[in-house]
Parts: structure tokens; sequence; C-alpha cells
């Protein structure tokens, strides 16, 4: 898992990302803006918060769900 | 010829779709379709832990800033583990400085290194040789490198292919042998005697009506 460790919480990308999807929903593509990241990074990040219940897809945007925005706090 | 085809895989051709893959890698699972819209370089190497490899890895470190200008990202592959890998990365980091800044795919299974032709049972029937995909940003294979083990691949020309597909793509010409970026490029041949009359009118620097160039 690069986005989150074996312990649970969210690695400095993994944060990076949920950071980025607290200030608001986005596209793969701003949230590697507002992130700072590579977009290949963001996309396999975003399927793997999405799996593991952090973050929900809605057609091509993504926010952060509700495990996800407790994770952060 | 069956058990040649086992041993190597598919071999991908310039102007196909690159083969899709969904790998274990340092930075985590990623996919082809993860790259779309990014031009890609994908390259193998033999082993971890190698002396031609570990310069290699040094020198495609150094290329990243200059690839990233581009808008290129790097992936590399061997048939050694994830382990294997950061043990590598943080050792060369350890040893060198450089930072290891691009993904490495673990393809213990050979996986990928068959579905694109990286294993050339004439070389070794268990490492990748040197393999060099460029591929665009709609995931097409631009370009194929391939070297044998002992020979350590140049930068400069991976970036200047580089260069080369991007002018190409952006202005509709061709480039000449051991062009550089500022060097005039080559007008594509035209396909009809009017063209080809009229190509002389245009201004361009004719060798004749079949070899013009222009600066851009």
């Amino acid at each position: 898992m690069a986005c989150i460790s074996p312990d649970g919480k969210p690695t400095e990308s993994g944060s990076k990302m949920l950071r980025a999807l607290q200030a608001g929903s986005g596209s793969p593509e701003e949230i590697a803006n507002k992130a700072g990241l590579p977009l290949f990074r963001v996309r396999s990040g975003l399927r793997e918060l999405t799996e593991a219940g952090l973050a929900k897809q809605k057609d091509d945007r993504y926010e952060l769900s509700e495990d996800g925005a407790k994770l952060i706090k | 010829m069956e058990e040649i085809k086992e041993q190597t895989g598919h071999m991908p051709r310039i102007g196909e779709p690159a083969p899709v893959f969904d790998a274990v890698t340092t930075h985590g699972k990623l996919k082809l379709e993860d790259f779309k819209g990014s031009w890609l370089i994908l390259f193998s190497h033999p082993a971890d832990f190698t002396p031609v490899c570990t310069t290699e890895f040094i020198a495609f470190s150094e290329i990243h800033p200059e690839l990233q200008k581009r808008g290129v990202e790097l992936l590399g592959l061997s048939v050694d583990s994830v382990s294997s890998h950061i043990a590598w990365a943080r050792n060369v980091e350890e040893k060198t400085r450089v930072k290891i800044p691009f993904p490495i795919i673990a393809d213990l299974n050979k996986e990928v290194s068959l579905a694109y032709g990286m294993i050339h049972p004439g070389q070794s029937k268990t490492e990748t040789v040197r393999c060099v995909f460029i591929i665009d940003p709609n995931q097409i294979i631009r370009t194929i490198l391939y070297y044998p083990l002992t020979t350590g691949r140049n930068m400069d020309e991976i970036l200047r292919i580089i260069d080369a597909l991007q002018t190409t793509d952006k202005n509709g010409v061709a480039t000449p042998a051991n062009w550089r970026p500022g060097d005039m490029v080559v007008v594509p041949p035209p396909n009809t005697q009017e063209m080809a009359e009229e190509r002389l009118k245009q201004g361009y620097e004719c060798t004749d009506w079949y070899l013009c160039k222009k600066k851009l």
C-alpha cells in the first residue's frame, strides 16, 4: 500500500491526497495539482483510498468519505 | 518455435498500443492507464545490485528533471522483488547521494517482461535485457531500443529522441540524422508533382525536391 501504512495510518503521500480531498472534491488532475504529486501517483493513490473506503468516486471526481475525514482529523 | 515464443513473449512494435499492465512497484500498484496523458519511458534492467545497472539508474535519475520539463515519466523494471528494489535504491542513495525518484516494477512473475518482449533468451533466459519503450500520451509505442547486457544506455540519445518525437508531433515534420533541438528539420516529402514544384518556391533549404529542410 503506497497511501496507507500497514498500521492503518496514511503515508506522507496519502496525507497529501486526503488533505487535497478535504479542500473539496476534484478530478485526479485537480488533486494532483493541490497535492503537488505526479498524476500517475494520484490516480493509483485514489484507487487505493477508494478501495480502503477513505475516498468516494462519483463519475470522474473524488471526494473524502466519512472515514477519510475522521482519519485526517 | 513455440518454445522460443514462450520464452520471449509478445514482441511489441512501434505504432501499436502499449500492452496494458497492472504491476507492483516501489511506489505502490501502478497500471499503464495511470500514465495516460503523459509521455512514459518504460525501461528494463537485468538485475538490482549490478554495476552497469547502477550506473544507468544514477544516469536516469540525473536526467529525471529534464524529462519532467518535457512531461515525461520514468518507470523502471526488473524481475527482482520490491524489497530488493528498495534496498538497492537506498544503497545507491547512501553510496552516491543520488535519490532514485521514479517507480520500479517488481516483475517477479515476468508478466510485464513477457508482454513487452524484454526477455531475450540468447542473452539470458531469466533476466530482462536493457529495453527502452517510449510511450506517448495516447499510450502508443513510439520508440523501442534494445541494448545488450554489457552496454549501458546513452541518456543524451534518450532525451534527443523525446525532443525529436515531441517536435514531430507539434510541427508535423521529421528530424534528420544527428538532429538536435534548434537544428533545421525535414519537411515531409511531397505527394504530387505539383507539390514538388511548389515546394522549390517556398524558401526551404532544398538539396532536391524530395529533401527540403526548414528552421522552426
